[in-house]
């Protein structure tokens, strides 16, 4: 099987509407799994999930989604389900007609339509109830999940999901999270994007950071991350002394910051030079001043490495 | 879902079929009966509730029925292909893609596994429906409320005489205004964000085109209903400029001439269908 066929692929795609930068030159390449979209507001993610479902066309480059065109319409969107971040619906419908209609478009019988229709609204936790209740009634939540159910309930190999935790409260988020993390384990693409960035971080197996159109960084978090080794990193040891530990690490000039963790019993340590900052670290511990319980990267995640890539202000440093 | 990729490989004509039906019952259950085309259902109606009025008051004052006879073409030609089915098709057939788009319903269809030519056609089909159900169900309320009040006589013209011809050709004529309108405004949404200035241009070129030399002439839906009609509307006052008569042609040239204006429209409402982008923040 071509790797073309099982991967989403930009070449070098822009998108101009008129006068205004939607994205551009984008060269990417997505494998299965859970991809997450980072960057401000207005920097391209929604320009390019709409690219990818063909909502909006390329003004250069070409899109393939498993080796597939949005202009082939029946092969595409039985293999692509799109939860889009517009907050509404056809009118008049209960949100099982509207996942059951979806469904029917597909050409399968009324029985198996129904059938996914009911097991899509089980795989979001939408009850019964709900689910035959007009859409108009619905919060917030409850839309987000019937959008969710209707774009997973033809089981797509590929699933784009523009802000799929807004409105959620805590629980349904992390059900939502939890049903994205078992799609990725089945082998589907899950591309996501979002602003939560501390939920999405934790079950994404690659990040895409975007900014002003333009493509910052990719890959997969802990790689980014390397790619970011001007700026300090911040790790947090958890031990028997932090304060003895803090006055030995900053012997040495490339600590440049640390910070008691609220408990007592850790302490954060920015460093410039992680590599000569591990190998002062097995020296203390093999010392036996200090009683080393473990350590981890605290800004190895998407939050911290988007927060160095791109400015304040939306631009790129 | 390989099934349905191995049907479309096989069988496209088939599914796109299935598909076109589905989308045209799910159009029509949301198209025909809804609050918000309350003013399309005046315009269908209104002739008919001023005629059982008429029928009402002027029980003991029967005009003749030739006067009524002329009064029926009159809705026909000069209310309801000029205003009623004028208007009624641009609320109809102007919502089915723009009002989507204002409603930011319109992606989910587009996301659907259904080709976009084909959800076009649906919505046009599904759009004609409503309106010919609409119009025609008013229309034999006209014709039923007319002749009523003659009684035997009435109804002897209604099912024996001239009747029934008028009735069906009156009823070809709605069929053939909603299909041509609801093409034309089906065009304007897909073209323009609002379509009401580019519909108002319209019946304005609808007014003037009997006067236009006969080529412009076949640019007009109006211009070929007005060779079907099966009686002549009398060209009195302001009318006159509604009624201009022109050089006759048959009735199939007639009807084929719109249907082939209506073919060209909604093939380049499929191209542009094909090209349309989801961008609800500028529509």
């Amino acid at each position: 099987m071509s790797a073309a066929i099982e991967t989403i692929r930009f070449e070098n795609v822009s998108k101009f509407y008129g006068e205004v930068l939607g994205v551009n030159r984008i060269t990417l390449t997505l494998s299965p799994g859970i991809t997450t979209l980072v960057g401000p507001n207005g920097s391209g993610k929604t320009t390019l999930m709409n690219l990818m479902t063909g909502l909006v066309q390329p003004s250069r480059g070409k899109i393939s989604v498993l080796g597939l065109e949005p202009s082939n319409a029946t092969e595409f969107f039985c293999n692509v389900g799109y939860c889009a971040q517009f907050d509404s619906f056809p009118r008049g419908l209960t949100g099982f007609q509207f996942v059951l209609d979806s469904l029917m478009l597909f050409g399968m019988s009324e029985e198996d339509a129904h059938a996914l229709a009911v097991e899509a609204l089980e795989r979001v936790q939408l009850d019964a109830a709900a689910a035959h209740r007009n859409i108009a009634g619905y919060s917030k939540g409850m839309r987000q999940k019937i959008r969710l159910a209707q774009a997973i309930a033809h089981h797509p190999r590929v699933l784009v999901l523009d802000e799929p935790l807004n409105g959620l409260d805590p629980m349904a988020r992390a059900e939502s999270l939890a049903l994205f993390q078992e799609l990725g384990r089945q082998g589907m693409h899950v591309v996501i994007s979002s602003h939560i960035l501390d939920e999405v971080d934790r079950v994404s197996d690659r990040v895409v950071l975007i900014t002003g159109g333009y493509l910052i960084a990719q890959g997969n978090i802990h790689e980014v991350r390397q790619e970011v080794r001007d700026k300090p990193m911040q790790l947090l040891i958890r031990c028997d002394k932090p304060d003895l530990l803090a006055s030995k690490m900053f012997a040495v000039n490339h600590c440049v910051e640390a910070r008691l963790h609220a408990d007592g019993a850790g302490i954060f340590l920015r460093t410039g030079d992680v590599d000569q900052f591990y190998k002062i670290l097995n020296e203390i511990a093999i010392e036996g001043a200090v009683k080393i319980e473990a350590v981890a990267p605290f800004d190895d995640n998407a939050n911290a490495i988007y927060q160095y890539l791109i400015g304040s202000d939306g631009s790129a440093v | 879902m390989t099934d349905l990729i191995r049907t479309v490989q096989q069988q496209p004509w088939s599914l796109w079929w299935i598909q076109f039906r589905r989308f045209a019952r799910i159009e029509i259950r949301r198209n025909l009966i809804t609050k918000r085309a309350w003013w399309i259902y005046f315009l269908a109606f209104v002739p008919a509730v001023i005629i059982f009025i008429h029928l009402i008051v002027d029980r003991h004052q029967p005009s003749s029925m030739t006067e009524d006879t002329n009064i029926l073409a009159g809705i026909v030609q000069l209310y309801y292909v000029r205003l009623g089915v004028f208007f009624g098709c641009l609320g109809i057939f102007s919502r089915l893609i723009r009002g989507e788009m204002i409603e930011r319903s319109l992606h989910y269809y587009l996301l659907s596994p259904v080709r976009r030519e084909v959800i076009l056609l649906a919505k046009f089909f599904a759009g004609s429906v409503s309106a010919v159900v609409l119009f025609g169900v008013a229309l034999t309320f006209d014709f039923v409320l007319m002749y009523i009040g003659y009684g035997g006589a009435g109804q002897d013209f209604m099912l024996h005489g001239a009747g029934p011809g008028q009735f069906e050709a009156y009823l070809l004529i709605m069929v053939l205004a909603c299909l041509g309108y609801g093409s034309l405004f089906l065009m304007l949404s897909l073209m323009f964000r609002n379509p009401m200035p580019g519909a108002l241009l319209l019946w304005g070129w609808e007014a003037i085109n009997p006067v236009m030399p006969s080529l412009l002439q076949k640019f007009s839906v109006a211009s070929y209903l007005r060779h079907l009609m099966p009686v002549s509307v009398p060209a009195e006052g302001i009318f006159a400029l509604l009624t201009v008569e022109t050089e006759p042609v048959a009735a199939w040239v007639a009807v084929i001439g719109l249907l082939a204006l209506i073919a060209v429209v909604l093939i380049y409402c499929c191209i542009r269908m094909r090209r349309l982008e989801i961008r609800y923040t500028t529509d």
